[in-house]
């Protein structure tokens, strides 16, 4: 046994070595609480948008894999069904497009329609296997001549509900204007007649009963209606 | 193979009176930083992740939805899901540091070898439990860490790998599709995420209890690193 022999400890210094430990206990002070884990939140956030792979796919499923229509959440956070003039209905479009404006839903049924099996993940860790179709929020943006430098797309909604969500994740492939379910139309409780899809963020980032959206660089003070009050902005998974 | 002691420094000297000291550098400071970081994001995890899990106790579909277990609020932090997943999203840095803090250290330093559990060590395991948990008589001790000691530590080291491993499969399960894969499926990998949960809180009451019984030299080497008069170093008796 080669024992390498050191000079007598000098435990008091080696245990001053661990004072930074200290700062931890800053969390404890409710002053500072909510300003530490905003700027976790936001570092992860960061770290998510950095990393997102903008070509890569979320998994698609079989039509076997997917759960029955019946079986699909009814998810809201203030009403289910709220008031849309459906016949008056349109998408009105501002911000940095150079088409802005009134977009009707066959103007959206005009795009390439896209149908895919995909996971909605919800935060509270439900999560369901649903049929979607849309129209692909790029090609919308295409439509609407969206300025490509503009940072993030925000949408508002009938019940007041309002998104936003930045440019990388709006132009994925797989991010919807979905009118379709299962191969029908939206129904009410499922956003009528449009809303997100959005399969690589989670459920809350997908609003629904679209009334506005708006393509811009900086987001006012209403930038997502859950994550506003606390959840992650970013929600991407 | 060199034994595993080599890479405890050891001091020995004299006090005043003569009498001969030694003491073992056991954990330098990477280890006690990780360790204490781990201890203090553990908690925060565990607490914030089962205020997380409140929100949906349950491991199957939403439609029907059949609770497993409602974890009562006062052992949850965060007060509601968002809070509980600030906390979730903040610590969670922590705790992934400090396991890399952890595995680059022992790596590096080679210090892994006294205390990775390995099959040459599984001989040891059930006179060591025998001597514990039944009285036992006390197996001879020539190494910083027993056998028992090993496959515990070596264990919770899996579990921490398992929470992040499952933690970052749920967290970026688009983005990370085959860590789903691997952990066998979207609803497999909130499920492993609990029990490496479990493991933990099967670990930390024992811990806790045996650092209280036979360890307090063991606890003042987490603080100061260094643990006075270890038996592997001769220390006379038990």
């Amino acid at each position: 046994m080669t024992q390498r022999i050191v000079p007598p400890p000098r435990t008091r210094r080696e245990l001053l070595k661990l004072t930074p430990l200290v700062a931890l206990g800053a969390i404890l002070y409710e002053p500072w609480r909510e300003s530490i884990l905003d700027k976790g939140l936001r570092l992860s956030d960061w770290a998510s948008a950095r990393t997102f792979r903008t070509a890569h796919l979320a998994p698609t499923y079989s039509d076997a894999d997917v759960v029955p229509f019946e079986r699909f959440p009814y998810n809201y956070f203030d009403i289910l069904e709220p008031e849309i003039d459906f016949d008056a209905w349109s998408l009105e479009v501002s911000g940095k497009v150079s088409r802005p404006g009134k977009y009707a839903l066959a103007q959206l049924h005009a795009l390439p329609k896209v149908t895919q099996n995909t996971r909605h993940v919800c935060v509270e860790g439900w999560d369901v296997i649903g049929s979607f179709g849309g129209a692909r929020l790029s090609d919308f943006l295409d439509l609407a001549g969206a300025d490509p430098s503009a940072r993030y797309v925000s949408v508002m909604c009938a019940d007041n509900y309002y998104e936003s969500i930045d440019l990388a994740m709006a132009r994925h492939p797989q991010t919807l204007l979905c009118y379709e379910m299962y191969g029908k139309p939206l129904d009410r409780g499922h956003g009528a007649p449009l809303r997100l899809q959005i399969p690589t963020t989670l459920g809350y980032k997908q609003a629904k009963y679209l009334m506005t959206l708006s393509v811009v660089d900086e987001l006012g003070a209403d930038r997502s209606y859950w994550g506003d009050q606390g959840y992650s902005w970013y929600g991407g998974l | 193979m060199s034994s595993p002691t080599d890479v405890v420094p050891v001091a020995r000297w004299q006090e005043k009176g003569g009498v001969s000291k030694v003491a073992g550098y056991e954990h330098p400071l990477y280890v006690r930083l990780a360790h204490w970081l781990t201890a203090v994001s553990l908690v925060v995890m565990a607490a914030s992740g089962l205020r997380i899990f409140l929100a949906f106790p349950s491991f199957g579909s939403k439609v029907p939805q059949e609770d497993f277990w409602n974890p009562p609020p006062g052992i949850t932090l965060g007060g509601w899901l968002g809070g509980a997943l600030q906390w979730h999203f903040t610590f969670m840095w922590l705790f992934a540091g400090a396991a890399l803090l952890y595995i680059v250290g022992q790596v590096a330093t080679g210090r892994y070898r006294m205390v990775l559990f390995v099959p040459r060590d599984i001989p040891g395991v059930w006179p060591m439990a025998r001597h514990y948990f039944l009285r036992g008589p006390k197996p001879a001790v020539d190494q910083p860490y027993n056998a028992l000691q090993k496959l515990a530590y070596t264990t919770t080291v899996l579990l921490g790998a398992l929470s992040l491993v499952s933690g970052l499969a749920l967290y970026k399960s688009a983005q990370l599709p085959f860590l789903v894969t691997l952990l066998g499926g979207y609803r497999l990998v909130r499920i492993w995420h609990f029990l490496a949960l479990c493991g933990f809180a099967a670990f930390v009451p024992g811990h806790l209890v045996m650092v209280a019984l036979h360890g307090w030299q063991n606890f003042v080497a987490m603080l100061t690193g260094w643990k006075r008069d270890p038996e592997y170093l001769g220390r006379k008796g038990a």
